[in-house]
């Protein structure tokens, strides 16, 4: 169908003209530099500082890190090349970083346990899983007590791994994870027990919730290694590790105690008083009314405490276990590694495997965040 | 009509198990019963241990002397003949060196990069992101074995930086930071009055603008002539009183540099990571805090036609200092609590010297324990107590 106006033979344009383009000041590179560069000669200034502090730090941290960085051989390519990265240092030694002086033979226990944990984190960080409660009770309940089955032996005819080969990546884990596992419970119970009406309910948690909060991680550990076999009768002696995942757990209990009460504080006034109205017990009001609620809403906050403990885990090395860190830390000082580039090359390794588990820890903690908040925002 | 009521009131007593109050009594004395068992236990195995080790318990071992030497002992006359209380001594005064310098250096840069990530500027926002985001995420004893394993410690020494019989002002190598150490000459100490007199004056200028702005309106520049009678008062003085002061530069021997200031690379990386790490966290606590005022406060101040500089000063600041105080209080004690990780690179802080070579030495775990973890108690506590204080000060008066 041709325009209409050609048939009329009037001067109306009854079409559209079509539409013209923005002026070139308000759309393009150009205009969008102009409003988030330079709209002001301080925000240049401050644009040409910033573009000079990138060009000064990530061509050279990608060059050392990739394109001049020794992918292949061993030891003798780096020390021909040790401006950049030493990659074989990392390929030639992942077993050890990841499952420390585990026996090779046996390593298969520890896969499994991974694949599981793996399994069972993507299955929980989807809200559509079915059946997703039993799969959280699963993970906090047999998980831990099956993993140290499996990881331990001595049982069903699996040969007993002492602890004290336990190490690296696994070891972080195994410390964080048994640190939050047995935190959690504890820490709600702490939580209750300073909101309680209990005079010595809460002055006995209030007293243990601020000590742990006020000594360091350094210190508990110490505590654990030094004054823990002090405390005790003279012929029970506990397992490091165990000492130290026991301190570990009382930290993170405090921490965690003081997240739940925000929680607790959070939910208002009258669901505790429609739950006492209804005549249920104290246990059951917490449990089937304010607990659900309360933790709901302090998930980003135990995820965050879960990261900062996840971080912690490497003071273990001040008393001595080889975690991740501790692992590089020592394979450093191997003589028949000493290069320049390999001190570095470690460090850089351990910071991006923390980095990567725990930014997305914190990606995950921050979608729950935005999540739950259905206020309005501008 | 009394009578039906008391009628009403015959319902049977409560069994003892219904009566809550009852039962707390209970649960309460049950609890009191368990952790007096707990402690007797505790108590009377160390006590056992002790014996069996053949420690003898108390504070007697702080007389002795301790024979090890401390490679920085700022304030504290400290010799390897000096006994276990200087030790004591040197590591409080070393751990709250660290606690306040990187309390007040964090600060300053957690402000800023907060400030930055809330920036106009495309670029600049980006940058500060990327900070937070990468320093947040790795563990701190990581970034301190960083800063001293990789950076500080394969610096060049002394002796490849400078010749024999140099006069060195200034140099960084793998011994620290190494400065001419300023000496005072006669006379000096007028430029310290002038110092403590602008600060009066200052005092005294801002409550005068503050009793004129509240009866005229009109606004006094306080912060441009504080600063500049705090910076140029003391000027004066210096040069009134002839210039008194020299700079004694470290002089280069055969082998090492021998006297100015020194600042150990132990303490540099350890404040370097502390600052980093905890600057991340007063960022992210800065931007919400800035982010939590409501729009509709700027707006208001705007159609009020206050300049957006005041704007920020007088109306968002003041409202964002609530949301930012509490979670920076905790942030601080991190910090102090954090620079017990000195011990992994064996700078001499409490923890270091007195938690770890005193216990090796004397075998005093209990006592030296109690006076470790008493000092970082009581440090928590004095930070809470001063934060809470301030923050009851700019808190929200409400009915």
């Amino acid at each position: 169908m041709s325009n209409p106006s050609e048939h009329m033979g009037g001067i109306v344009n009854a079409g559209d003209l079509p539409d013209k383009p923005a002026p070139i000041s308000t759309e393009g590179p150009v205009a969008w530099m102009r409003d988030n560069l330079f709209s002001s000669p301080l925000n240049t200034l401050l644009s040409i500082l910033a573009l000079f502090l990138i060009v000064w730090t990530v061509p050279p941290a990608l060059n050392w890190l990739i394109f001049s960085a020794n992918w292949a051989g061993g030891a003798d390519a780096c020390r021909a090349n040790t401006g950049a990265a030493c990659w074989p240092f990392i390929t030639a030694r992942w077993e050890q970083f990841l499952y420390g002086f585990y026996p090779a033979p046996e390593r298969w226990r520890v896969d499994i346990i991974l694949i599981v944990l793996l399994v069972g984190i993507v299955l929980l960080a989807f809200e559509r899983t079915p059946l997703r409660k039993w799969i959280a009770l699963l993970m906090l309940v047999p998980f831990p007590i099956v993993s140290f089955i499996l990881l331990y032996g001595g049982m069903f005819g699996l040969p007993v791994v002492e602890t004290s080969r336990w190490g690296g990546f696994m070891l972080t884990l195994v410390i964080a994870l048994s640190g939050i596992v047995a935190s959690l419970p504890l820490g709600i119970v702490l939580a209750l027990g300073r909101r309680s009406t209990m005079p010595v309910m809460r002055m006995v948690c209030t007293i243990f919730i601020e000590f742990w909060r006020g000594i360091p991680l350094v210190a508990v550990l110490f505590m654990a290694s030094v004054m823990f076999p002090l405390f005790l009768p003279p012929d029970v002696s506990f397992d490091q590790l165990l000492r130290a995942v026991i301190g570990v757990a009382f930290f993170a209990s405090a921490y965690m105690a003081e997240v739940v009460r925000g929680g607790l504080q959070a939910i208002p006034k009258g669901q505790y008083e429609g739950a006492m109205a209804l005549g249920l017990p104290y246990w059951k009001m917490m449990r089937l009314i304010v607990l659900p609620q309360a933790l709901k809403i302090v998930i980003p906050g135990i995820v965050n405490t879960f990261i900062g403990l996840f971080k912690d885990t490497t003071l273990v090395l001040i008393i001595g276990l080889l975690d991740l860190l501790g692992i590089v830390q020592s394979a450093i000082n191997d003589p028949n590694w000493s290069i320049k580039s390999v001190p570095y090359t470690g460090y850089v390794f351990v910071a991006l495997v923390f980095w990567v588990c725990c930014y997305a820890m914190a990606r995950y903690s921050r979608y729950i965040e935005a999540k739950l908040h259905t206020g309005h925002k501008r | 009509m009394s009578e039906s009521i008391n009628t009403q009131k015959e319902v049977p007593e409560l069994g003892f198990w219904r009566d809550p109050a009852k039962r707390a009594w209970v649960w309460q004395g049950l609890v009191i019963a368990a952790l007096a068992l707990l402690i007797y236990i505790v108590v009377d195995n160390t006590v056992t241990n002790m014996a069996a080790r053949g420690l003898a318990s108390g504070f007697g071992f702080l007389n002795t002397s301790s024979g090890f030497g401390i490679i920085t002992h700022p304030f504290v006359d400290y010799a390897e003949t000096s006994d276990y209380f200087t030790v004591f001594l040197v590591g409080l005064v070393n751990t709250l060196m660290v606690a306040i310098i990187g309390c007040i250096l964090a600060l300053a840069l957690g402000f800023v990069v907060g400030i930055a990530r809330l920036s106009s500027n495309w670029l600049v926002r980006k940058v500060a992101t990327f900070y937070v985001e990468l320093f947040r995420n790795l563990p701190l004893l990581l970034q301190i074995l960083f800063w001293y394993g990789a950076v500080l410690k394969p610096l060049p020494g002394p002796r490849e930086l400078h010749t024999a019989g140099d006069s060195v002002f200034f140099s960084v190598n793998n011994r620290g930071v190494i400065f001419a150490e300023p000496i005072t000459g006669d006379g000096f100490e007028m430029v310290w009055y002038a110092f403590f007199a602008a600060i009066v004056l200052t005092l005294i200028v801002r409550y005068f603008a503050r009793i004129r702005q509240m009866r005229t309106g009109a606004q006094f520049p306080v912060f441009l002539t504080g600063l500049g009678l705090i910076i140029g008062l003391p000027l004066i003085a210096f040069f009134a009183a002839g210039s008194p002061l020299s700079f004694a530069p470290a002089e280069m021997s055969r082998f090492a540099l021998s006297g100015g200031v020194t600042i150990i690379p132990e303490l540099v990386a350890l404040l370097f990571a502390l600052v980093i790490y905890t600057a991340a966290f007063i960022a992210e606590i800065v931007r919400a805090g800035i982010q939590a005022v409501s729009h509709g406060q700027t707006e208001a101040a705007s159609a009020l036609g206050i300049k957006p500089n005041h704007r920020m000063r007088l109306v968002v600041v003041p409202q964002a200092m609530r949301v930012i105080v509490p979670p920076l209080t905790s942030q601080f004690l991190n910090l102090t609590k954090n620079s017990s990780l000195a011990t992994a690179i064996a700078y001499p802080d409490l923890f270091a010297v007195f938690a770890g070579t005193t216990l090796n030495q004397t075998g005093q775990a209990v006592e030296i324990m109690a006076m470790t973890l008493g000092v970082y108690l009581t440090l928590s506590l004095l930070t809470s107590g001063f934060m809470n204080w301030y923050n009851s000060r700019i808190k929200l008066v409400e009915r």
